[in-house]
């Protein structure tokens, strides 16, 4: 039977491509879901930092594990599940180099990542931080940032301190410094805020950090859809990514954390596949990352992401960043001209995501009148309502862009915001 | 008549500019707060009853344009209702804006707030709609706990 470390040596099989030119026609091409119409008008996705829409490679995967290759993992000696286990590691592997990480036993599956924060709270919060102790965030996090850890001190009796943030959403960091001292024990930091789009100087801080030997944890859910990641440039000791935000199947997410780490840790949750033996007086577990992986895992999304990661390495990460990067800057102007729109979240370092009010209406009326014109964007707290209470909002209108949107898309929000406009004036 | 213009009629978007019954009742004899976890919208209803008659009604917060037209016209349509008749109400209301049922002939006569007729169309805005009317029914209970839409 092949176990995990068995197929980690294995090479993977298929190569990707030669990158092709970045031709946005064709990109949409390759998401079906993009050629609907919503109420009659061409659906614009906007909500991409919700969920981003799959290509059909991976549509296709899904459709393959489950027609052919589908058995469980780990586990039989027959062909069939050979077949699944070798495209479930070859996934891992796929995740290693996408983030870079030194080898595939770093690469934990999880559901996401609010899983894996969870993991590291409490597997490594559990073990090394204790009464009196303090965990540093931004107080730009998501609530996926922030409830795993208050309730690893609600449990420990350790605190929670918060590093705050400029008007324009930019993380202090001067006074972010400050608040690492001698009891702080963990660092944990979005990558890029859900609700800002603000990039944090995550270099920096893991910098900052080590420098006391405080290990960090980025929440890089909303960083990886835009950038090329590369966990060992950065320095980190956890990297937490989700799958469905990635332009692959929901149920699925990594915790990348660094060898020796994992290698210490105690087991996240008990049952099958994180063991070695069993017997009623002493359980052995087994090697990382299984270790991490109790129970049947959601091997068919494992699958169908590595498919998108191989899509994405297709098109290439720098040309995904650089068009989002015009992209953005041209939604920018062409959204906070509208006389009435007041940003929230203007940091000279942003990726992804354009948060707005527009004046004197509520984001859900805002909402309701977009989806009407087949414009989808997210209206609400975003999951970040500290960001809301800094900012004196109950909510925003948020739209958040991937590589498949379009200066066409753009237009068609700022129109459908003078739609809005005319409603309620 | 499109969805949207039905949704938004001229009522509730009056309404939503300029709420009526838009301050708190100092000692009012019942209170409650209502909160929609979703959109953050928030509302306090304040009534004052008289043999179980409702002779004060007022409201306060912040929300959409449907949230906020809802609680402002519910203050209008309630003045001078009894307990009982805000109840039935309120059940009629419910069944307007879910699309579950159509006004009865026997029933509460609905009134103003048929201009939420459209609300049934737009699933996830029922909420907004409805949580001035779950804050009535627990300012009317004395309950503490904070009323949700959820």
């Amino acid at each position: 039977m092949a176990t995990t470390r068995d197929l980690l040596q294995a090479p993977v099989i298929e190569k990707p491509a030669p990158p092709a030119s970045f031709d946005v026609r064709r990109i949409r091409e390759d998401f079906p879901i993009l050629k609907q119409k919503m109420h009659g008008k061409p659906l614009v996705y906007l909500d991409n930092a919700a969920t981003s829409q799959k290509p059909q490679a991976v549509i296709d995967s899904l459709l393959h594990y489950y027609l052919v290759d589908c058995a469980n993992i780990h586990r039989g000696v027959y062909l069939l599940s050979e077949r699944s286990t070798q495209a479930y590691e070859d996934s891992r592997v796929k995740l290693q180099r996408f983030l870079n990480a030194a080898e595939p036993r770093e690469i934990v599956y999880v559901r996401g990542s609010t899983e894996g924060i969870n993991l590291v709270a409490q597997t490594y919060g559990r073990q090394h931080i204790g009464a009196g102790d303090e965990i540093l965030i931004t107080a730009m996090e998501h609530h996926s940032n922030i409830v795993p850890w208050q309730m690893l001190c609600e449990e420990k009796g350790c605190r929670l301190r918060v590093g705050p943030i400029n008007d324009r959403g930019e993380l202090i960091l001067d006074q972010f410094e400050k608040l690492i001292n001698d009891r702080t024990r963990l660092v944990s930091v979005a990558h890029v805020s859900n609700a800002l789009g603000t990039i944090n100087p995550v270099k920096q801080i893991v910098e900052m950090a080590h420098a006391r030997n405080i290990p960090v944890l980025i929440d890089g859910a909303q960083a990886a859809p835009h950038m090329k990641i590369d966990v060992r440039a950065l320095g980190c000791d956890f990297y937490a990514i989700s799958g469905h935000k990635l332009f692959g199947p929901t149920g699925i997410g990594a915790l990348y954390g660094k060898a020796s780490f994992l290698e210490s840790m105690p087991p996240y949750q008990g049952g099958g596949d994180m063991i070695l033996s069993v017997t009623f007086e002493k359980t052995i577990y087994n090697h990382i990352p299984n270790k991490f992986e109790a129970g049947t895992p959601n091997i068919a999304a494992a699958i169908g992401w590595g498919a998108a990661l191989d899509y994405l390495t297709r098109v290439g990460m720098e040309n995904i960043s650089s068009y989002e990067h015009a992209l953005l800057t041209y939604a920018t102007e062409a959204i906070g001209q509208i006389p009435g729109v007041r940003l929230i979240g203007t940091a000279r370092e942003k990726a992804g995501v354009l948060s707005f009010m527009l004046e004197g209406i509520h984001p859900h009326d805002v909402g309701t009148v977009l989806d009407q014109e087949g414009i989808a964007v997210r209206t609400g707290h975003h999951c970040a309502q500290p960001v809301m209470e800094r900012f004196g909002v109950p909510a925003t209108v948020r739209a958040s862009l991937a590589f498949y949107n379009t200066k066409q898309e753009i237009n068609a929000l700022a129109a459908g915001l003078e739609h809005v406009k005319a409603m309620f004036a | 008549m499109s969805e949207l213009t039905n949704l938004y009629q001229e009522v509730i978007l009056d309404h939503a500019k300029r709420p009526r019954n838009f301050h708190a009742i100092e000692n009012a004899d019942h209170h409650a707060n209502g909160y929609n976890p979703l959109c953050g919208d928030k509302v306090t209803i304040y009534l004052t009853l008289v043999d179980d008659r409702i002779t004060d009604i007022s409201f306060q917060g912040s929300g959409c344009a449907i949230s906020t037209a809802s609680a402002s016209i519910l203050t209008e349509t309630l003045k001078g209702k009894t307990r009982k008749e805000a109840e039935a109400i309120f059940d009629a209301f419910h069944g307007l804006v879910t699309g579950q049922s159509v006004e009865s002939a026997g029933g509460p006569v609905l009134g103003k707030l048929a201009v939420f007729s459209g609300v049934c169309e737009f699933p996830v805005r029922v909420k907004c709609a409805s949580l001035a009317w779950h804050t009535l029914r627990s300012a009317l209970e004395g309950s503490p706990a904070v009323a949700s839409s959820e």
